[in-house]
């Protein structure tokens, strides 16, 4: 008896609905934690297919980083107790777009394979860190391929290669993150002068000077474009 | 497969039914070593319940969880309730997912068999990445239920546990990562078989990693020098300013669990795990007897670690904010980065693996390592010369080179009158 098929279609389950509930709901930080919740189910895909370590770097880096992140920028620049947005209808476009265009290519990924890979047991995982604890530094990959110390991140894997496989990730994952720590400066930035930014809030110059009740506009854009990385 | 699956679930159970029970009565030992601390008797009246026996006050925790079910779980007409409700939660079960993957040895069941590992998922290759991970999604709890419940002093609780959570996440994360470029791994169960095999704990081994992480770990669970997102004196209660009944027992249980988890952390990678010297050997088999007190080694060092946590709590007082966004960015993230420098440095020029002999060939490491806490922590002391005046520093008392300036000031116009 196998149990996987059963977790599986418990995780897809809670990722396509809190997926489409991210979608759906008009409200800006329910909006962020389904799309946590939706992540989170994503890195539980991960675990039970035995990448591990995939799994863990999605948990740490979207749903521990950039979301939190997200959450940030939205409340900092919040202006009335529960925000609401409309997502108008360029954006659908756009965002359906997007969607078909990543559908296409992972049915295609997905339908390429003859048949279901039997996922690894816990003790030999399929895609193993290995020595990537001193290979992602740069430092020690001599001492890494020889293998002096007591080590047991899989018998037939070339330590080297693994370990300058994995450099390339970790610089893109921080400049992602870099790229998000300055959208969120941004949009938590002093706005004093909102007629100088942009010839659309300038006709709403008024009405903002007028009170915290304008719409933040520029944060619930960043929203949905946030929602598709 | 089933006695994969009946196993995995027996294992579950008795790691939550334990952890539950030890939240509810080290809550009665952090009332007692309270009140001993402040000169007083503390909780000893509550015993077997429906008779007069007392017990020393054991019975406490029955009483209390009593009263957290049958209180009024009040929600508040303007929260959202949704995000109010499934705050909490997320907040408990981040603080128990951490415990899969922490090692309690393992165990030969018979002569000559496949060791059996004590632990949920034992040889998870991920392990220290996933203790990171897992650690980020805790604050989603503070965050969003400080936020769903529209109170001005739940949201402040909030941002103020984000921020000190989120900045205290990269000192721990630096000291973790000495021990992975240490250990060569990220698997939690290499850490300790290096400590066990070579018999020098990182404690020595790395002291200034364990000083960034002790701090690191006390402010990421929250604990008295760093409350800052519940102070009681400036925020009601904060985040869970709106919460009662089953759903602040959630908050309050996994708080206790943060403590909990830092305290298996800290043992496990600094103190050697369930290794002890002369007592409990080192190879990775282990026969019955010794299987069990490797368990009890590791959890009576765990408690040792709770115990001092509980001491801490009651000779400290809260940090400022301003204090503790300084001591992480300015000083704990700093000496992270020092650590791992330094013993990236060591690693590439003067040994490459200092473990392989014990302590014959580890001293010069564990020497120049102590040496460096010592040197970054009287910089530390040098450059920011502490200030006894408990006001924000902007009005602090004037330094040396003020009063100087100022007497020179002042004392041009009585120069001109004694001419």
């Amino acid at each position: 008896m196998d149990f996987n098929w059963l977790f599986f279609w418990i995780l897809a389950a809670i990722t396509v609905t809190s997926a489409v509930a991210a979608v759906l709901t008009t409200h800006i930080v329910r909006m962020a934690f389904y799309l946590v919740v939706c992540l989170g189910a994503v890195a539980g895909l991960f675990f039970l297919a035995g990448a591990y370590f995939v799994g863990a770097m999605q948990l740490m880096i979207y749903v521990g980083g950039t979301v939190v992140l997200i959450g940030f920028g939205v409340m900092l620049t919040a202006r009335t107790p529960f925000v609401r947005m409309q997502t108008t209808p360029d954006q659908w476009l756009l965002a359906m777009v997007t969607a078909a265009t990543l559908g296409a290519m992972l049915l295609q990924a997905t339908l390429r394979y003859p048949k279901p890979i039997e996922p690894p047991g816990i003790g030999e995982p399929a895609v193993s860190p290995g020595r990537l604890g001193t290979a992602f530094l740069g430092l020690r990959l001599e001492a890494a391929s020889s293998g002096t110390s007591s080590q047991t991140g899989g018998d037939g894997e070339d330590a080297e290669s693994l370990g300058v496989a994995y450099l390339l990730p970790f610089e893109l994952v921080s400049v992602h993150l870099l790229a998000v720590l300055i959208g969120a400066a941004y949009l938590a930035r002093p706005r004093r002068r909102p007629d100088q930014e942009t010839g659309r809030e300038g006709e709403h110059a008024g009405a903002e000077r007028s009170g915290p009740g304008e719409e933040p506009r520029p944060a619930a854009v960043a929203i949905a474009s946030g929602g598709d990385s | 497969m089933i006695v994969l699956c009946v196993t995995a679930l027996i294992k579950i159970f008795i790691i939550i039914g334990a952890l539950m029970t030890a939240a509810a009565y080290l809550v009665l030992v952090e009332r007692w070593v309270a009140a001993w601390v402040q000169d007083r008797l503390g909780p000893n009246r509550a015993g077997i319940p429906l008779t007069k026996i007392r017990l020393w006050g054991l019975g406490q925790p029955i009483a209390d969880g009593l009263k957290f079910i049958f209180k009024e779980e009040f929600v508040p007409g303007h929260v959202d309730k949704i995000l109010f409700t499934l705050a909490p939660i997320a907040t408990l079960a981040a603080a128990v997912l951490i415990y899969a993957v922490f090692p309690f040895g393992s165990l030969q069941w018979m002569a000559g068999g496949e060791p059996i590992p004590l632990g949920l998922v034992s040889g998870f290759s991920a392990g220290l990445v996933f203790i990171f991970a897992v650690n980020g999604v805790a604050v989603y709890g503070i965050i969003l239920g400080g936020w769903a419940s529209n109170n001005k002093y739940s949201l402040f609780g909030a941002l103020r546990g984000a921020a000190q959570l989120i900045a205290y996440e990269i000192p721990l994360s630096l000291a973790i990562l000495t021990l992975v470029l240490a250990a060569g791994s990220l698997r939690v169960e290499d850490v300790v078989a290096q400590q066990a095999e070579s018999g020098v704990w990182n404690v020595f081994l790395h002291p200034l990693a364990f000083v960034v992480f002790f701090v690191a770990a006390t402010a990421e669970a929250g604990r008295l020098p760093f409350d800052l997102p519940e102070t009681e004196q400036e925020l009601v209660g904060g985040y869970h300013t709106e919460y009662s009944g089953m759903r602040l027992m959630m908050y309050l249980v996994s708080e206790f669990l943060h403590m909990i988890t830092a305290s298996f952390l800290i043992v496990i990678l600094f103190f050697g795990g369930w290794h002890l010297w002369g007592l409990t050997g080192a190879e990775e088999a282990a026969t019955w007897p010794i299987a069990l007190l490797r368990v009890a080694v590791l959890l009576v060092k765990v408690l040792a670690v709770v115990f001092f946590f509980m001491l801490i709590r009651w000779s400290w007082p809260r940090f400022r904010f301003d204090q503790l966004m300084a001591l992480a960015w300015q000083v704990m993230v700093p000496w992270g980065l020092t650590q791992l420098v330094f013993l990236a440095l060591w690693l590439e020029f003067v040994e490459e693996d200092p473990w392989s002999r014990g302590w014959a060939s580890a001293w010069p490491l564990a020497a120049a390592n102590a040496a460096l806490l010592a040197a970054v922590w009287l910089l530390t002391a040098w450059v920011a010369q502490p200030y006894y005046d408990n006001r924000p520093r902007r009005l602090a008392l004037p330094t040396k080179a003020t009063v100087a300036s100022q007497r020179a000031i002042t004392a041009i116009p009585d120069a001109s009158q004694a001419n």
